[in-house]
């Protein structure tokens, strides 16, 4: 159970272990892979990236052993194998950490590493051998760098420890790929770096480990090379230097192509939305005073857990607030209810689409008008008709891809499932819409879209908010950014002063009010 | 969200046990059977209908044979009693199970408690109330006592042929209970299917996070379902009372509850909420009717009747996941027959569900 036991699989050091060729892989309609070869050697560090849809989730599925390639050959220690099996993939020491951590929150750290596999002890008895769990499972801890110990609970622990976790219990199955799914795209940039610090430790301890991200600084960091995958075929393989952001960019979308963050098209109007004192349940201590303007999307920066997204639940009426007052066009309100603040047009696009953004076993149809239900009504019944008039009107706008509005909510890639949230309420009149990790899980072609009709929206006139922990984001769309920290407004920014380093420094707490007076809510 | 499928499944599935039992015993389809089941199912059928919209919201309501236990023992006091005129009783018990349902909503919304806590104390509490109210004993209409107007209206059966044309030609006359079952089924009908209301209790049933998150109300929407199942509990226990004329407080409406659950689920709602249809329901209820009936006429001992219920129950639900999961597999298998010969694009195999559950499978995998 040490590294030993990876140096004593029958391939030498640099041959590869794992050797994919000519995979390919059709859905009816659809070539989603197509002719992918690869080599995975010990200790080597592959960035998979690609467009949603370019076949990054289908070739995990063959690799897991979920899913039959239509031809080509997975080799394994020089054994061919025209297809895998669960257990095939699992002996062969491939393992999956993926974006939605399974892990038991009520259960401690060594608990979830061994879950299902508990060391016995009393015979018959049968009883779980505490001691000798915790002793098994410490050394995987240490060897991944842990700062926490095995008998931690794990609802005590960051996300990125939480994937530590994930990966100790992969070191523990002795794996030799280990395969991360999106494990940054939910991270803030401290976390990040512990994350990239662990791959760090994998390799040293010749693991190899397969990144699957959007989030190409990380791949740019992380990765010795990059297979780059579009439309289900290899465009490009990036070696040590040549794994540049930009080359990654311009061979995954297949030309140069610049995020467009649209400058704003005039100056700011006046104030909309006035927040003043407010003060959240988690935080009650800690005030929020920040002025919404007409045209103007403010970008909201800070750690997970600084209190941005319960500041954009108490503005949504969805949870109560402590105290402090909210002005919208001078008037006070107090939203009770997400109802009313809907009704006053202020709107949320929330971090969990697929959670609290959509019913994903609602049509595309009904997710768009159920928050204006009622004025899709002729007399007492709805109208199908209206609503079907509106939805397609909705997917000509926002250009949703889909065979037709009324399939699924669920079954669309997760850019057009954004473009379907916020489709709701453009059917309606926005006034204030505060998006929440909008981008997240997204490929740089929709975030575009999305960073588009952000622009549109706040050159229309309204006031938008935009939490997001993308540092590129919230630098590239943001004409002003505030930064939270334990629940304060610990600093907010020009956009001419937005440097990396300023949002990191006010997000950890270590800002000067000075500098934000400057900048300033004026 | 209509499940005509899952409906017609369950309408063929009538008609062949329908069949079987009036080949084996004729007297299944005689007249007075058919009058006596249809009024079975007109009664049970009404609070069925209501247990259905509170089932939709993912809740559940356990104490609707109590309500009518309760509202009935009330009911009969009021107007055998006390002498209080029967539309102004009729008032008052609907006005009671609005109430009661709205008491139960507004516990479970606004003191989040779990709805199968509040409506057991419910089925506890109204139980031992009903049986205070009678000191235990009996309700029922003194000797020589009648309500021609409303024992017309709740019990009496109209024959419809025989009635258009001037009896010369006579047909099964139909209960008015059934007839009661089918107005407020088709009212219901539109209102779940139809309204803005309904559409709102589908989606605070599939997902309610998701619902207030669009700006729905979600409380008032669970209140109002239980409104619902609370009033027409209480219209069904006053056809109940004028049905069986004599209410024994300790035993009256047992277990009509779970009767409802059943035949909600029968009719393919799920417990989880968000499924399931008006047709659906009433087709479950009278699938349990013609069950019941198929005991007595076949023969079987009347012990075994909530054995037999119970048994198509289960393997009604296992059949319908088995052809669900068989039919998925079918499709699957097709589309990937079909293959590139009906393209399309949009139909993209990295985003569906597949990948989650692809993915909760490999995460979840143990030796």
């Amino acid at each position: 159970m040490s590294a030993t036991d990876v140096s004593s699989a029958p391939s030498r050091s640099n041959d590869p272990f794992l050797r994919l060729t000519a995979i390919t892989k059709s859905y009816p309609g659809v070539v989603a892979l197509s002719d992918f070869a690869a080599d995975v050697r010990r200790g080597e560090v592959i960035g998979l990236v690609g467009e949603n849809g370019a076949g990054k989730s289908t070739l995990m599925k063959i690799l897991g052993g979920v899913t039959t390639p239509d031809r080509g050959t997975v080799e394994i220690d020089g054994v061919a194998h025209e297809c895998l099996t669960v257990s095939q993939s699992m002996s062969a020491g491939i393992a999956f950490v993926h974006q939605e951590l399974n892990l038991f929150d009520n259960l401690d750290v060594a608990a979830n590493v061994f879950i299902g596999r508990e060391p016995r002890k009393f015979g018959l008895l049968n009883i779980v051998d505490g001691k000798k769990l915790h002793a098994m499972v410490q050394p995987y801890l240490d060897r991944l760098g842990a700062n926490f110990s095995s008998s931690t609970a794990v609802s005590r622990l960051s996300l990125a420890q939480r994937q530590m976790v994930e990966i100790a219990k992969a070191l523990s199955l002795k794996a030799r790929l280990v395969i991360l799914d999106e494990p940054t795209s939910s991270l803030p940039i401290a976390e990040t770096e512990k994350l990239l610090k662990v791959i760090a430790a994998l390799k040293a301890n010749g693991i190899a480990v397969m990144f699957v991200s959007h989030r190409l600084n990380e791949v740019v960091e992380a990765c010795d090379r990059v297979i780059v995958l579009r439309d289900g075929r290899i465009v490009g393989h990036l070696d040590g230097d040549a794994v540049t952001h930009d080359a990654m960019v311009k061979l995954m979308v297949g030309r140069e192509l610049k995020v467009a963050y649209a400058a704003p098209a005039s100056e700011r109007g006046d104030v909309i939305l006035s927040v003043q004192k407010l003060r959240t349940k988690t935080f009650p201590l800690a005030e929020v005073s920040i002025d919404f303007h007409r045209g103007e999307i403010l970008g909201l920066a800070g750690l997970v857990g600084a209190g941005r997204t319960e500041l954009a639940h108490a503005l949504f009426g969805i949870d109560a607030t402590e105290g402090g007052a909210v002005m919208l066009e001078g008037t006070p309100v107090r939203f009770a209810s997400s109802a009313e603040a809907v009704s006053a047009g202020v709107f949320l696009v929330p971090e969990d689409r697929k959670g609290m953004g959509l019913l994903l076993d609602f049509a595309i149809t009904e997710n768009i008008t159920l928050p204006d239900l009622s004025a899709y009504a002729r007399g007492l019944t709805i109208s199908r008709k209206a609503e079907r008039a509106r939805a397609e009107k909705s997917r000509g706008e926002l250009d949703i891809r889909a065979p037709d509005v009324a399939v699924r909510a669920g079954s669309l890639s997760g850019g057009n499932q954004q473009k379907v949230v916020l489709a709701k309420w453009l059917a309606m009149n926005p006034r204030v819409i505060i998006f929440d990790e909008p981008t997240r899980g997204i490929d740089v072609g929709a975030k575009s879209e999305i960073y588009r009709l952000m622009r549109m929206l706040a050159d229309s006139g309204v006031a938008v908010l935009m939490i997001s922990s993308d540092m590129e984001e919230v630098i590239g769309v943001s004409d002003r950014v505030a930064v939270m920290h334990q629940g304060r407004i610990s600093g907010i920014l020009a956009r001419a002063q937005c440097r990396e380093e300023d949002i990191l420094r006010l997000a950890v707490g270590r800002g000067t009010t000075q500098q934000a007076n400057q900048a300033g809510n004026t | 969200m209509l499940n005509l499928k899952k409906d017609l499944g369950l309408f063929v599935l009538i008609m062949v046990v329908g069949t079987v039992v009036a080949l084996i015993n004729p007297r299944f389809l005689s007249a007075v059977n058919i009058s006596n089941t249809a009024n079975l199912v007109g009664l049970f059928g009404m609070f069925s209908i209501g247990e259905a919209f509170v089932i939709i919201t993912g809740g559940i309501e356990l104490s609707v044979g109590s309500m009518i236990a309760l509202l009935g023992v009330i009911f009969v006091d009021l107007i055998a009693s006390r002498g209080v005129p029967w539309p102004v009783a009729s008032f008052i018990i609907l006005a009671m199970g609005i109430l009661m349902g709205l008491v139960h909503g507004l516990l479970i919304t606004r003191k989040r408690m779990q709805p199968f806590v509040v409506t057991l104390c419910g089925l506890l509490i109204y139980r031992g109330v009903a049986r205070f109210y009678t000191a235990d004993a009996t309700a029922g209409f003194p000797f020589g006592v009648h309500f021609e107007y409303l024992e017309y209206l709740t019990t009496g059966r109209t024959d419809i042929v025989g009635l258009l044309t001037d009896d010369i030609h006579t047909s099964i006359p139909i209960p008015h209970a059934f007839f009661f079952m089918l107005i407020v089924a088709a009212v219901m009908w539109v209102v779940l299917h139809h309204t803005v209301f309904g559409r709102h209790l589908y989606a605070v049933g599939k997902n309610e996070e998701a619902a207030r998150f669009s700006g729905i109300r979600t409380g008032r929407v669970i209140v109002a379902a239980y409104a619902i199942c609370g009033v027409l509990a209480a219209v069904s226990s006053i056809f109940l009372a004028m049905y069986t004329r004599s209410i024994l407080p300790s035993s009256h409406g047992n277990f009509y509850e779970l009767y409802a659950i059943a035949a909600a689920v029968l009719g393919g709602f799920s417990l989880r909420g968000g499924e399931g249809s008006i047709i659906g329901v009433v087709l479950g209820a009278i699938l349990l009717q013609v069950l019941q009936n198929l005991v007595n006429l076949l023969g079987i001992p009347s012990s075994l009747n909530f054995a037999v219920s119970g048994s198509v129950i289960l393997i009604g639900v296992l059949a319908d996941q088995e052809y669900a999961d068989f039919r998925e597999r079918r499709e699957r298998l097709r589309r990937v027959a079909a293959g590139a010969a009906s393209p399309r694009p949009t139909d993209d195999p990295q985003t569906g569900n597949g990948m989650l559950a692809a993915g909760a499978r490999l995460g979840d995998r143990e030796p």
